[in-house]
């Protein structure tokens, strides 16, 4: 029988595997980042390890970090202690660190690809659920616990089983202003956030096909809020294009030997998937959520919806909670519900293409009297290419703020959040009660519907400009 | 990581679907860079409420969580985990584990018992009802018993078991087989990237 890509790139790492036990696979990269690490690596100190493979792995301060003023010390002295700690760490165990402030800072998962330590058939791991951002490259990649961490740095091995594969299929084409964004909130949307449970996600089809790979890793990204332990794309041209040249990729006569390998990571035509889902492209519209989990979201054109439509009791006393936490009636207009804040950025939508699709929007416009727009580049290097290209003018002049790179308000781990009752916008991940500040209310949206937005205050398609 | 061979305490019913980590433990705890203390931060928010089930007298000590469906969805933080175990559950019981927590929770040594979800709500009437009730949870049988005897069996793998019961450490375990990991790097592609 056939074998999915995600069977033929965990096959390929399997270091042991012993009947009733987990297989041990091998990690061929290792992102480290200040907050999932400290204990960790205090672990390794009080087991007298050592780290196998400081070369395998690489560390940048993102959750934490300011973002404005990075020079100067971390003003919470608790941030300050974690990126100090990892700092001291990096520097003891010879792992290669992007501090705050360095050409290479960023969030973890958006330095990868743009290093080109991202390829296709790799291992990758991280501390943080979102690694599986760098499943747009063909690549095996999952967020990993502490304890983990520490496995992997121990070893470079992880004790693993392997999950279930599933397939989403996405035929057709995405309608012009359609987004990456908005067809991964509609994928969640139907399949729900337990949907992708125990599985790894491929997402093919033609609309898959068609995105460039930053939306290719907008869409990867939010595997785990399907429930995924990954989200997987095939490797194509697109992919080559992208990563070719880039510092670390392969050069010369490995170049074209990786490129031979990379073309066998496709899912064979007989390979049998768990599950399959089938979402026609041409169908989708922009997409916001109205609720406090990622399943819950609905096509900006249509309304709150009234918590007794849904059938099953479980989904409807959270749509009931959900509706009481962000302040909303059912039945509301999606369109008539105004925002104090607008957040671009994040690992989901913090890349340069995003922060053109939001300049675009905003160019020539002014962000709307009281709300505030905060634009943060995913990276300091995605911060210079924007400059560069003068977006930061762009929003400057709408009235938004022109940040440094970092997490930011995707979790409010560092002085950028909403106050109670604050409502936003926001281009990141996650809706969650609480999480861009305690009482913060937030729908998730694209970088054009997060731009239009701003310009409204209301919740707004660019179309509706 | 301490052995889990069989428990006996008392349970606290949280009525609540898609408990996510966020809500186990807030983000603001995880700037912490020690490994203890995180019993402060559980449910952090809702604990401000003092009717919340966990402020309420008859629950405390309770040392078995019995949750709503979806339990530790969301950001894979193990702190989650640290949390439950310091404030004193040795198990969670819910109808749907998040797989990170699940796999984080086995590692860290609290047990995640997976149930149907009529039978998580039945146990949650009744430890609503007599918050005194005591439970035992038997790995070696896969158990939880009830004191007036009811039994429901759950599933666990062997080798999650067997760890468990023998409280190993993954570390150890992986180390055994430095040699095949040798094997296995010698062998890799020449291109694959270092960050070196
Ligand atoms: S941007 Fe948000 S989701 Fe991404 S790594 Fe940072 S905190 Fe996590």
């Amino acid at each position: 029988m056939g074998r999915t890509l995600a069977d033929k790139v965990y096959d390929a790492h399997v270091v042991r595997s012993a009947e009733g036990e987990p297989d041990v696979l091998y990690i061929d990269l290792h992102l480290v980042h200040e907050v999932t690490s400290p204990q960790a690596f205090d672990g390794l100190r009080m087991a007298n390890r050592t780290v196998r493979r400081p070369d395998l792995t690489i560390a940048t301060e993102d959750h934490n970090v300011p973002t404005t003023d990075i020079l100067a010390p971390i003003a919470d002295p608790v941030s300050r202690t974690q990126v100090e700690t990892l700092r001291k760490n990096c520097a003891e165990f010879g792992v290669r660190l992007h501090p705050m402030g360095d050409a290479g800072q960023g969030i973890v998962h958006v330095i990868g690809p743009q290093l080109g330590l991202t390829q296709p058939g790799m291992t990758i791991v991280c501390g943080d659920s979102h690694t599986s951002t760098h499943g747009a490259f063909g690549a095996l990649a999952f967020g990993i616990g502490t304890s983990e961490v520490e496995h992997v740095l121990a070893t470079q091995t992880l004790s693993q089983r392997k999950p279930k594969m599933m397939a989403v299929t996405v035929n057709g084409e995405l309608p012009y202003g359609v987004t990456a964004k908005d067809l991964i909130l509609a994928i969640i949307a139907r399949i729900g956030t337990g949907g992708g449970q125990g599985h790894i996600i491929e997402y093919r089809g033609e609309a898959i096909r068609s995105l460039s790979m930053e939306g290719r890793m907008t869409v990867c990204n939010m595997s785990i809020e399907a429930g995924a332990r990954a989200g997987m794309i095939a490797p194509d041209e697109t992919t080559f294009a992208y990563l070719e040249g880039r510092p670390h990729a392969p050069s010369g006569a490995d170049w074209e030997a990786a490129k031979e390998y990379w073309r066998s990571l496709r899912t064979d035509d007989d390979a049998v998937f768990d599950k399959e889902v089938v979402i026609d492209a041409s169908e989708l519209t922009p997409f916001v959520t109205w609720g406090t989990n990622p399943g819950q979201g609905a096509p900006l054109a249509a309304s709150v919806p009234e918590p007794s439509s849904f059938a099953d009791p479980t989904h409807r006393a959270a749509a009931e909670r959900a509706l009481e936490y962000m302040g909303l009636t059912a039945g509301t207009p999606l369109r008539d519900v105004t925002v104090d804040t607008v957040f671009v950025g994040s690992c989901t939508n913090g890349r340069i293409e995003d922060l053109r699709a939001a300049a675009e929007v905003i160019k020539g416009r002014k962000v709307a009297d009281g709300v505030r727009m905060l634009i943060v580049p995913g990276s300091m290097k995605v911060k210079a290419q924007a400059e560069e290209e003068g977006l930061n003018e762009v929003f400057t002049a709408a009235g938004a703020e022109w940040r440094e790179a970092g997490c930011s308000m995707c979790l409010g781990m560092n002085p950028d959040q909403l106050k109670p009752g604050e409502r936003s916008a926001s281009t990141s991940n996650r809706n969650f009660e609480g999480r861009q500040g305690k009482g913060g209310r937030t729908h998730l949206v694209s970088p054009a519907v997060a731009a239009a937005t701003a310009v409204t205050g209301r919740l707004t398609a660019p179309a509706d400009l | 990581m301490e052995a889990f061979t069989t428990h006996t305490g008392r349970a606290v019913p949280l009525r609540r679907s898609n408990v996510d980590t966020d809500q186990i433990i807030p983000a603001v705890w995880l700037k912490q860079v020690s490994r203890t203390g995180f019993e402060k931060g559980l449910f952090a928010a809702w604990r401000e409420d003092p009717e919340f089930v966990l402020n309420r007298p008859e629950y405390q000590g309770a040392s078995i969580l019995v949750a709503g469906p979806d339990f530790g969805t969301g950001s894979s933080r193990e702190h989650a985990v640290w949390a439950l175990q310091q404030y004193g559950f040795r198990a969670v019981v819910s109808a749907r584990f998040g797989d990170i927590f699940r796999n984080n929770a086995t590692k860290m040594g609290l047990l995640p018992i997976q149930l149907p979800e009529d039978v998580v709500e039945g146990m949650q009437d009744k430890i609503a009802a007599n918050p005194a009730k005591e439970f035992t949870i038997d790995l070696e049988a896969r158990e939880l018993r009830c004191d007036e005897g009811g039994v429901q069996t759950f599933e666990i793998d062997d080798y999650t078991r067997w760890r468990l019961l023998e409280g190993l450490d993954d570390i150890g375990l992986t180390l055994r087989h430095s040699d095949a990991i040798g094997d296995y790097e010698a062998k890799r592609q020449p291109w694959l990237p270092v960050t070196a």
